[in-house]
């Protein structure tokens, strides 16, 4: 059974998101130590572009800092090569197609297999363009992570049938953010990618609350939350390990008591 | 990689997120059946015509071919257009095209504030709303295009993020998109983005190429020996060569922004100092850094301030059939001021880019040459600017 697999196994998951090198590297490894010790089943970790186009204003601020502060894609695969030491949970890259592209897709993906980065995010890069990174994914055991939108209507099966890893279910319209209300039919989206996949479903966008990551567990497999984490580690900056660890418990609680 | 009917060669495609596919399907299927539809087209052609000022006039520049001493130069007059650019051919298009498929409210980017003023415009005669972004950067050296789209009924949003420039108000009207499709049409102002874009808005500028052939034929009996434009995106650079493009004795040339030097960071040379990559929904031609970060690009000239080149140039580059030059900001601002004096034509500084390079050009050439140079606007709108540049303390 693969890591990303295994994270969905008899439970419902929390998946954090965080920014690699915001505000620096030293910051982000006790960030993810902390996040995976207080219960983070799949860690999200996101490289930094200059312009995320399917980001809010907290997670661009997230990429600045962090490209201020001198990360680059050489720079995330050694923090992953050091966690990967001594932890096990599944590592799923977030970026923009432009920095796989440039980093050479074949040699993103090898270096994904030999570091242990199971999965892999691009916000930038639907179904019809998959073909472009998917054949190095597979050589190299990188599940290539979809996303459905709200919007995905008659493309869901379709997407769905050729899912790897789990699904990414986009809560709503719109960029990332913390938002007061999810208001799509999640329900009724679930319920068919369901009839077309057996690969976990995990919803992410929109997601800050405790109440918010239970009711998105028990609609899927998972909870995925960004912004409210870079939040804090914009407040606290290198002092945000320990409230992000409290924030994860709180939220690792929250999805398992659905 | 493969090719498609989204692609030009290896260029293009479509690499946004999930949420707008529907849209740009949706927009692909609306504009195959309204592009064959001849009520469509004479709804088109009548706005064109009657509205925007068409066809422009292809102008034989008498005092600068014979100052000059080489090829016959005739400007193409894209600036006589009604709000001042070669901008309006696609709005009118797009704008026509979104209220046929029921949106009420069109959204755009704007650089140097052409585009938002012609999105502005065509919104209010067909009683769209509309939203503007527009980097914050270029709302304070084109205030003047911020009071005109206030004006016209538009609301401008200044964008911050980033570089606040061209590139951050395409990032952020894409952020808008994906918020709000079901009454919005993102009224893409250059041949770039996701496809249906670059061929969509090629198509509506095409009509450049159409009457410089009717007319260069008209009046020279032969086809020009090459057509000069500049390129930011790229849109009436493609616009003004499209026609010519089968007619392979015609150079088509391309005039980039080199900023302060290709040699230096400052620029926004993209066929010059860019490589291949994938951002605003296309693979194309990026000035980025090692690790595909997008370079932050810099031009005198808001309109060419971009980090990348549409797909078909990128493709029409790739094999040879187009030529892409790069032309500083002090070449430009020479070029601007030399039309001033030598034709009382005042051009906007991105078509004094290509202005420029005829001047280099025509020189070397015969005297029975022919060069079409597009003046894709006016320069009413830079005046402030240059004589800044030129050390003149001149606020709008």
């Amino acid at each position: 059974m693969s890591r990303i697999r295994q994270a969905f196994e008899n439970h419902k998951a929390f998946i954090p998101f965080i920014t690699v090198g915001d505000p620096d590297v030293a910051t982000t490894e006790q960030v993810v130590r902390e996040a995976v010790r207080n219960g983070a089943d799949l860690i999200e970790l996101g490289i930094p572009f200059s312009d995320p186009t399917a980001e809010g204003p907290v997670i661009q601020g997230g990429n600045e800092r962090a490209l201020r502060g001198g990360i680059t894609t050489e720079l995330v695969f050694e923090l992953v090569e050091s966690l990967r030491r001594d932890i096990d949970v599944p590592f799923v890259f977030m970026t923009y197609c432009n920095v796989v592209f440039s980093y050479g897709s074949a040699r993103f993906m090898e270096r994904c297999q030999k570091t242990g980065v199971d999965g892999l995010i691009l916000p930038d890069l639907p179904f019809e363009e998959k073909d472009e990174f998917a054949k190095d994914c597979d050589k190299y055991g990188v599940d290539l992570i979809s996303l459905i939108a709200p919007t995905s209507g008659e493309r869901i099966a379709m997407i769905a049938k050729e899912a790897k890893g789990f699904i990414y279910l986009v809560s709503s319209l719109g960029v990332t953010g913390v938002r007061s209300r999810i208001t799509t039919d999640l329900k009724s989206i679930v319920a068919v990618i369901r009839e077309n996949t057996d690969i976990p479903v995990a919803i992410g966008f929109g997601i800050s609350t405790p109440e918010q990551a239970k009711e998105m567990a028990s609609l899927s497999d998972g909870a995925i939350v960004g912004s409210a984490i870079v939040k804090l580690l914009e407040k606290y900056g290198q002092d945000a390990p320990e409230a992000v660890g409290d924030y994860v418990a709180k939220m690792k609680a929250a999805v398992m008591d659905h | 990689m493969r090719e498609n009917h989204t692609r030009f060669g290896i260029h293009g495609g479509q690499y946004i997120p999930e949420t707008l596919m529907n849209a740009v399907i949706e927009l692909e299927e609306a504009y195959e059946k309204y592009k064959a539809d001849p009520a469509f087209n004479r709804e088109l052609a009548t706005l064109f015509n009657e509205y925007a000022g068409r066809p422009s006039r292809l102008y034989y520049a008498a005092k600068m071919t014979e100052d000059l001493g080489g090829a016959k130069i005739y400007l193409k007059r894209e600036d006589l257009n009604h709000t001042g650019a070669h901008k309006i051919n696609n709005v009118l298009g797009q704008a026509l095209l979104a209220k046929k498929m029921g949106k009420t409210r069109l959204i755009a980017e704007t650089g140097a504030g052409q585009h938002g003023v012609a999105t502005a415009t065509a919104a209010a005669l067909m009683g769209m709303e509309c939203v503007v972004f527009m980097g914050e950067e270029d709302t304070i050296r084109q205030a003047l295009n911020v009071y005109r789209m206030r004006l016209l009924g538009a609301k401008v949003i200044p964008v911050k993020s980033g570089t606040a420039t061209l590139k951050d108000a395409v990032s952020e009207a894409m952020r808008e998109w994906t918020s709000r499709i079901e009454d919005t049409h993102y009224c893409l102002g250059s041949v770039m983005g996701p496809h249906p874009f670059p061929t969509i808005v090629r198509d509506f500028q095409a009509v450049i190429s159409k009457e410089i052939k009717e007319q260069i034929l008209a009046k020279e009996g032969h086809l020009p020996d090459a057509v000069i434009a500049c390129v930011g995106g790229g849109s009436n650079a493609i616009g003004s060569f499209y026609h010519f493009i089968e007619d392979k004795d015609v150079r088509l040339i391309g005039c980039e922004a080199a900023g302060r030097g290709v040699e230096t960071k400052e620029t926004a040379a993209t066929i010059a100092t860019g490589k291949l990559g994938i951002f605003h929904g296309m693979k194309s031609y990026f000035c980025q850094d090692e690790f595909g970060q997008i370079a932050p690009v810099y031009s005198i000239s808001a309109g060419l301030d971009y980090p990348g080149i549409g797909p078909e140039h990128a493709y029409l580059h790739d094999i040879g059939r187009a030529e892409y030059v790069a032309v500083t900001d002090e070449e430009a601002v020479c070029a601007f001021e030399y039309l001033a004096k030598t034709e009382g034509i005042i051009p906007a500084i991105e078509s004094a880019h290509a202005i420029s390079h005829a001047m280099r050009l025509a020189p070397t050439l015969d005297k029975d040459r022919i060069l079409v140079i597009t003046v894709s606007g006016r320069g009413d709108k830079d005046c402030a600017a240059i004589a800044r540049y030129r050390g003149e303390d001149l606020h709008e």
